[in-house]
């Protein structure tokens, strides 16, 4: 059965995604070292050591994510967190910056090493790179690649592939965008964080509602229809003749029926954005996920459009994994 | 410190390409990365005059690297990637792909597009024979002068983004294609109708990105005019240019009076400005509050 990875912003989320049934919880420390370095979110260490605990108890495993890049002058936080996620008993951590994987696999040999979307390794030849060059045994594959050339990596490569199946979808390849901090000054690669909620201001102008970041208008809708948070690459822009959603419409990834084909392309894992969700949005696209991987393993048919209502009315997309995407 | 001419990220026809390379022969810029960092379909139209190009450029006296692809995916990417370690220059690895292909011990530089956010990445690129390091354009001066000093002790030169509109994201996706409602294998090459990438405004109409390809930049023209003295200071050894249609020529000859006390940071971006696509220069990344800001006069 293909592993199901699966998101924990708080313990509470992480109890309840392995209540539902995940596999594996990935989750970060309460600071700049991960990629959701969100107010209120995230693992104090205490914390972490409880629901490794709590995990290990129960048969789940227990990914760490300290996936943003360090800062120069300020490594020995990032060298810490690893430290730390090591003593608490993490099944492996989740790593993106080269120097940070060079730091671990020197230290901490016995660690397990993942590495993460945020160094978007999109071939083998670079996957193979970071295999030989810091012993990674697992990539999550970035969010540029079609089911097809999924399959051709794998029969490339040694190691394990994850890729990101359900919930938020960047168009850009991941670990590789400035936009935010364009706009903001802040950003997912120094400082976990895209398209911050300090950064955002609405204001009512006549018949209209503007959303903006970091002072550029990125959505606006009239008064009193339902406004999409502004994330950059969703925004509504103009450019010569055409106004639109330029990057991406506000969608959100479901490659729920491609579950069976990402099998067959010999996909290990299968990953679930979102550890800024609530702990009951978590459980519930957990067990439902859940079910699917098991029908899959079982060679039956997959549960029909159990996740629909999860998507909050939202429009839903195969992202990358469909050719035609591009 | 001097000036580099870095890798063309815009689709141009080959005659623009060729007279653009050949010109940087005779101007003072030390160095000149070229070959295709964006989309592999446009390299067939020009590849056939690059041997050339760096040929000339060699004569005259500049050193020369050719940039690696920015994001690998398909089989014959790969292959492209792998046989720029045939050539007789370095390869600038733009991602780590081209790294895989790189013989133990032979130096090569590190473009822009890399992560190299701290000094570990920075010791392990240099232990790998890394020469030079062009850092991410989002980095703050804090960063930038750690990372020279580190760099100066591993004798790996650190260069900065110094005049272009900052190439902020590259995917899967290209936008250009999507602008004109086809997929990116149907592009019909549309990116080559805006030589300096396509402008995308906010609602309210003020200027914002620019699309190239599968490339996003940004609309204003990030220009390190006015941080010459305090990237000095933190030890940075060049500033790169990225092409831009208009009079390059005087564009570099402006820097390069910039830089040996001719003129200020101020005359320098009044004399960028008229030419300047988008007509806004930034260096926020450095010391504004965000990427976009300009320290000087708006």
């Amino acid at each position: 059965m293909m592993e199901l990875v699966c998101p924990a912003g708080t313990p509470a989320a992480l109890r309840a995604a392995v209540e539902a049934g995940a596999h594996a919880v990935y989750c970060g420390f309460a600071d700049e070292t991960n990629a959701r370095n969100f107010p209120g979110l995230n693992f104090s260490r205490e914390e972490m050591a409880a629901g490794i605990a709590h995990a290990h108890a129960r048969g789940a495993k227990v990914l760490v994510a300290i996936n943003t890049f360090p800062r120069a002058g300020a490594e020995p936080l990032w060298h810490a967190a690893v430290a730390d996620a090591a003593a608490a008993g993490a099944d492996a951590v989740i790593l993106a910056d080269i120097g940070l994987l060079a730091h671990t696999a020197e230290r901490h040999p016995g660690l397990r090493r993942h590495l993460s979307v945020q160094a978007a390794a999109a071939n083998p030849d670079a996957i193979n790179l970071y295999a030989e060059a810091f012993g990674v045994k697992r990539v999550v594959l970035p969010r540029v690649l079609t089911v097809a050339e999924i399959a051709a990596i794998n029969r490339e490569i040694d190691v394990e592939t994850e890729v990101f199946v359900f919930g938020g979808l960047c168009v850009m390849a991941e670990g590789r965008c400035s936009l935010s901090s364009y706009a903001t000054g802040r950003s997912p690669n120094m400082n976990g964080v895209c398209s911050p909620a300090s950064h955002v201001v609405y204001a009512e102008e006549g018949p209209d509602l503007f959303a903006r970041l970091g002072g550029f208008t990125i959505h606006r809708t009239p008064k009193g229809a339902p406004a999409p948070y502004p994330t950059l690459c969703k925004g509504c822009f103009t450019s010569g003749p055409q106004t639109g959603h330029i990057f991406e419409d506000p969608v959100s990834l479901d490659a729920t029926a491609l579950i069976p084909a990402l099998a067959k392309a010999g996909v290990r894992a299968l990953k679930i954005e979102g550890r800024q969700r609530s702990r009951a949005y978590v459980a519930e696209v957990v067990r439902t996920f859940r079910a699917a991987v098991e029908a899959v393993a079982a060679g039956r048919p997959m549960p029909e459009g159990a996740l629909a209502r999860l998507s909050e009315g939202q429009a839903r997309t195969t992202g990358a994994y469909a050719k035609t995407w591009r | 410190m001097d000036l580099t001419v870095g890798p063309n990220p815009f689709f141009w026809d080959t005659p623009l390409w060729q007279a653009f390379h050949d010109g940087l022969a005779d101007i003072p810029v030390a160095r000149v990365v070229l070959g295709e960092l964006v989309c592999s379909k446009r390299l067939p139209f020009y590849q056939d005059a690059i041997p050339g190009a760096v040929e000339r450029l060699l004569a005259a006296g500049k050193e020369v690297a050719v940039t690696s692809l920015a994001l690998v995916t398909l089989k014959r990417e790969r292959k492209l990637t792998a046989d720029l370690a045939d050539m007789d220059v370095p390869v600038e690895v733009n991602d780590l792909t081209a790294l895989a292909h790189i013989p133990a011990g032979r130096p090569f530089w590190v473009g822009p597009l890399v992560n190299v956010y701290n000094e570990g990445t920075l010791g392990w690129l240099a232990r790998r024979g890394a020469q030079r390091v062009c850092l991410p354009p989002e980095l703050p001066l804090a960063s930038v002068a750690r990372l020279a000093a580190e760099g100066a002790r591993l004798g790996v030169a650190i260069e900065v983004w110094g005049h272009g509109r900052v190439p902020l994201a590259i995917s899967g996706r290209c936008y250009h294609a999507r602008l004109h409602d086809r997929a990116k294998d149907n592009c019909q090459f549309v990116c080559g109708e805006d030589p300096d990438g396509r402008e995308v405004d906010t609602l309210d109409g003020r200027p914002f990105l620019a699309v190239n390809g599968v490339q996003t930049l940004s609309a204003s023209c990030a220009s390190m005019a006015r941080q010459v003295e305090a990237l000095r200071d933190a030890g940075v050894a060049a500033l790169r240019l990225s092409p831009q249609t208009g009079d390059f020529a005087r564009l570099t000859r402006l820097y390069a009076d910039r830089l040996a006390g001719r003129i200020d940071g101020d005359a320098l971006a009044a004399a960028l400005l008229p030419d300047t696509p988008g007509g806004r220069l930034s260096d926020g990344f450095l010391t504004g509050a965000a990427g976009a800001a300009w320290s000087g006069a708006a």
